[in-house]
């Protein structure tokens, strides 16, 4: 009974500090990405909010939540307000199984990654709700884009993985992260390169960034699917976006990049870099790949729709399966 | 039982929306994504500039034209006065009609600048948009430098220019046109060779050189479907004939071509601009017979040697009629196309009746064309090429 | 080709057509009737010689009380491979307020057509799809004729739609409060 009830209590506070984080990182993504593009676009970004605008993202949520809250008349009420929760609640629980370090997960579960990949799924309900419930065209078409191009994404993305998963030989993320150890460059990212490459690609697209941000296309769409909303269901929008982004950047931190460990060449090289804990790794690699988010948007227009399908049908996919028999074969073999 | 039915989604597209380039309304029709048909609805800018410009005098209007394509409202000016100079029979100085000539260039730069940093920003490629701006503000301040005003300049005079150009300018604008190619192959960097943009620009929107001329398109819209059709070339006005450029001419007649079209065609502007500090000759700027500001209302003298009439009908008013109401169309190539105004005087000093042949109107109307059966991305793509500015388009 | 020998060239074609020309400033205009204006037009189009495949302009003018019939239609057309221009215009009365369309022969036409509908009300016949096109769809009077008001007490003139819009909003604000 006391185990049960430490397990619960310290499984409670390990979820609250990693909200804390998260939070906090969502809202400091916000900021680093306007700060980026700015600074690629020849701007300055926000300047005024604190020094260089260091506070403009806690002005921003205490704008967004203070305003007034809007449902128009002619939505479908009940799904119109639950449908940014499913998205935030999806995007936040997929974090549960993420770890950061050696001993940091909340719960260590054997189907690591088909969990992510399950919960990620879940979060497009919210965006089929709100562009269904908006009863608007623009956010009917911007739901239904994103429909199928999550769904048709979201093989290329579990069948880039599958290689991993092969190497790896487990489901687990930890044993994941442990078993790069193994390879000689401390990584999966050169043994499974085409694998990385399509994950990178339905990453983007996954998370609706540019070039694949049709679903809420600026200027074709408004902007998409929740073109109806405002304020802090706008705001939930926004949260679950980023969070998804954080979710894709860890995965891909963890499946390819070695999670928290340093490859073993580096430490042969510099041996003081053992001393810098596993975290701040897990970390850097995980900005080095928002920063990928950002630098790309800054950098490629946008697909078309029909072009958009026709990669991840035509290329991704065939990539995806021609890893997978790589793997295979070279696993079986050695 | 119940029966399933379909119908078309119709979309409304605008007169709000970010990628419509002002208050241009599109109705589409659509299966899918599919367009299956797109019904352009004009007007919401109307402010009624050919029946304001009747009560007012010929140097009244000038500020008017101003307000029509405000992203090149030099050309407008230009256009205009030399429409009412070819009335009045005016002579413009030289050095008037090379400064004009430049002026007319920057401000082409100027619009084309505006055209690539939207039409990339409807693309999606939104770090273009801040780059052309940078280089475009330069150039608003030059034109500050001279005329007082950055966007609605009212620079040009019936008969000349308001005021000369000095030596700081002529510098300043030289040197940074002798940088400027530099600049647009910076643009060019971030999209020519681009996988992405070229995906979404080639054979899109594609109107063969018969059909363009059909529709009536001009400027860069018809010349990148392979026409060589300029009014700088065909109908030269200002110091155009002096001055050495090419006019680049497309092939596919795709968003494509139209864009490499404008490419080059702010090298040719550069070098335009260039030729006519060079060339620039001393003299007056302001044509000796050339209306005061304050231009009597009535009534306006105009020679009228060169008339040359037959009349084939028995009526003794006509020829009467004739003498009186003399009209004259003139040209010139806008940023967006051919430019004209169709002036009918009366011998007062206010046109009778002017009218504006406006490229935006054109293209507006010939949007159909160019987006049925294409995908929703494309109507914006297609916007963004034929590059319409709704104050002319609605006058 | 010289203006002058378009003109003559239609004049021989087209005899009984052609009421006057005048040329001012390099540039010649024709006056026609208006019953055979698209087979002048077609002529002009389809001869190779002339080769006039770009109408530039469509517009019209209003003489009223200078000359009877009333209105001008104005055709600017031009060719590109022999780069030259021409004004054809051609005479509609008041009574008879209406011409054949050319939105078939030039595509171009059938947006300056509705133009010139909604700005003079002159009908084209023969056009596709002539509605309004600058003015709102419900507007009375055709605001480039000479007799319509420029100047009016706006209660009595005022535009009917946004009378019943003004009075919807009042009724509208009267629920809230």
């Amino acid at each position: 009974m006391m185990e049960t009830l430490s397990i619960i209590f310290i499984t409670t506070v390990k979820t609250l500090i990693y909200f804390g984080i998260l939070m906090l990182h969502v809202a400091y993504a916000t900021y680093a990405e306007r700060k980026i593009i700015a600074h690629i676009q020849l701007r300055l970004g926000p300047m005024v909010v604190g020094y260089h605008g260091i506070l403009q993202p806690i002005a921003d949520v205490v704008k967004l939540i203070f305003k007034e809250d809007i449902v128009p008349s002619n939505v479908d009420r009940r799904i119109f307000i639950i449908a940014p929760l499913i998205s935030l609640t999806a995007a936040l629980s997929t974090f549960a199984v993420i770890p950061v370090s050696d001993s940091w997960v909340i719960s260590d579960i054997h189907v690591g990654i088909l969990y992510v990949l399950g919960i990620a799924g879940i979060g497009i309900y919210g965006i089929i709700f709100a562009g269904w419930s908006s009863n608007s065209k623009y956010a009917f078409l911007g739901g239904l884009r994103s429909a199928a191009q999550m769904i048709s994404y979201e093989v290329a993305l579990a069948m880039s993985l599958v290689g991993v998963i092969l190497m790896a030989e487990s489901f687990n993320l930890t044993e994941i992260v442990k078993k790069q150890a193994e390879y000689p460059l401390g990584m999966f990212l050169f043994p499974q390169i085409i694998g990385y490459f399509v994950f990178i690609v339905a990453m983007l697209a996954e998370t609706n960034r540019l070039p694949f941000d049709l679903p809420e296309a600026e200027t074709e769409l408004v902007a998409g699917y929740f073109v109806e909303y405002s304020g802090i269901r706008f705001a939930l929008f926004y949260l679950a976006e980023y969070l998804a982004m954080f979710c894709m950047s860890s995965l891909a931190t963890i499946c390819f990049w070695g999670g928290w460990t340093i490859p073993p060449f580096l430490i042969k090289a510099l041996p003081i870099l053992e001393a810098i804990p596993g975290i701040v790794w897990f970390l850097l690699k995980v900005y080095f790949h928002m920063f990928l988010f950002f630098w790309l948007r800054g950098t490629l227009p946008r697909y078309r729709y029909d072009q958009l399908m026709a990669i991840g049908w035509k290329v991704l996919i065939p990539l995806a399966l021609l890893n997978i028999i790589v793997t295979s074969i070279f696993k079986y073999y050695s | 039982m119940k029966t399933e039915t379909t119908r078309e989604l119709l979309i409304n597209m605008g007169p709000q929306h970010p990628a419509t380039h002002g208050v241009l309304r599109l109705v589409l029709e659509v299966e899918g994504e599919v367009i299956k048909k797109c019904t352009p609805y004009v007007g919401y800018l109307h402010r009624g500039v050919e029946k304001l410009s009747e009560d007012l005098t010929y140097v009244q209007v000038l500020p008017l034209t101003d307000r029509l394509d405000y992203l090149s409202s030099m050309i407008n000016n230009v256009g205009f006065c030399i429409a009412v100079e070819k009335l009045m029979g005016i002579e413009v100085p030289e050095r008037a009609k090379f400064i004009r000539t430049m002026m007319s260039e920057m401000a082409r730069i100027c619009s084309h600048l505006i055209w690539i940093a939207t039409h990339a920003l409807d693309i999606g490629a939104m770090t273009v948009f801040l780059y052309a701006m940078r280089d475009r503000e330069y150039i608003l301040e030059l034109f500050e430098m001279v005329t007082g005003a950055r966007l609605t300049v009212s620079y040009p005079r019936i008969g000349g220019v308001r005021c000369d150009v000095n030596n700081e300018f002529l510098d300043k604008t030289y040197k940074f046109m002798d940088e400027f190619p530099k600049k647009v192959e910076e643009y060019e960097t971030l999209i020519d060779r681009n996988r992405v943009w070229l995906k979404r620009t080639k054979g899109v929107g594609v109107i063969t050189a018969e059909e363009a001329i059909n529709w009536g398109l001009t400027g860069p819209t018809l010349r990148g479907s392979g026409v060589y059709y300029d009014v700088r070339k065909f109908f030269p006005y200002d110091a155009y004939d002096k001055v050495e450029f090419d006019v680049p001419v497309g092939k596919n007649g795709d968003i494509y071509d139209r864009y490499k079209c404008r490419m080059l065609e702010f090298r040719q502007s550069a070098k335009i601009i260039k030729q006519c500090i060079e060339k620039l000759p001393e003299g007056s700027i302001l044509a000796e017979n050339a209306p005061k500001i304050r231009m009597p209302a009535s009534p306006l003298k105009i020679d009228k040697r060169d008339i040359k009439f037959e009349i084939y009908i028995e009526d003794k008013n006509i020829e009467e009629f004739i003498t009186k109401f003399t009209d004259v169309y003139a040209s010139v190539e806008a940023p967006r196309g051919e430019l004209g105004f169709y002036i009918v005087c009366d011998d007062s000093a206010k046109p009778y009746r002017m009218r504006i042949r406006a490229p935006s109107f054109v293209h507006a109307g010939a949007l159909p064309r160019l987006c049925e059966g294409s995908l929703i991305a494309d109507v914006i793509a297609n916007i963004g090429s034929i590059d319409i500015v709704l104050g002319e388009c609605d006058r | 080709m010289d203006p002058l020998e378009i003109v003559k060239i239609i004049k021989n074609n087209f005899p009984q057509e052609v009421l006057w020309y005048r040329c001012f400033r390099d540039e010649c205009d024709i006056t026609v009737r208006k019953e055979k204006i698209k087979e002048i037009l077609a002529y002009l189009k389809n001869n190779p010689s002339l080769d006039f495949d770009y109408l530039i302009d469509l517009t019209a003018v209003d003489y009223l009380g200078f000359r009877e019939p009333r209105f001008d239609v104005v055709y600017h057309l031009m060719s590109i491979k022999h780069k030259h221009r021409i004004r054809v215009k051609a005479q509609v009365k008041q009574k008879e307020c209406y011409i054949s369309s050319v939105a078939d022969l030039w595509r171009t036409a059938e947006w300056f057509e509705r133009e010139c509908f909604d700005m003079f009300g002159i009908e084209f016949v023969g056009h596709p799809d002539l509605r309004r096109i600058l003015m709102p769809e419900d507007w009375n009077g055709y605001p480039l004729r000479k007799d319509y008001p420029v100047q009016s007490d706006l209660k009595e003139k005022e535009w009917e739609t946004y009378r019943q819009l003004k009075e919807a909003a009042k009724i509208w604000r009267e629920d809230e409060n």
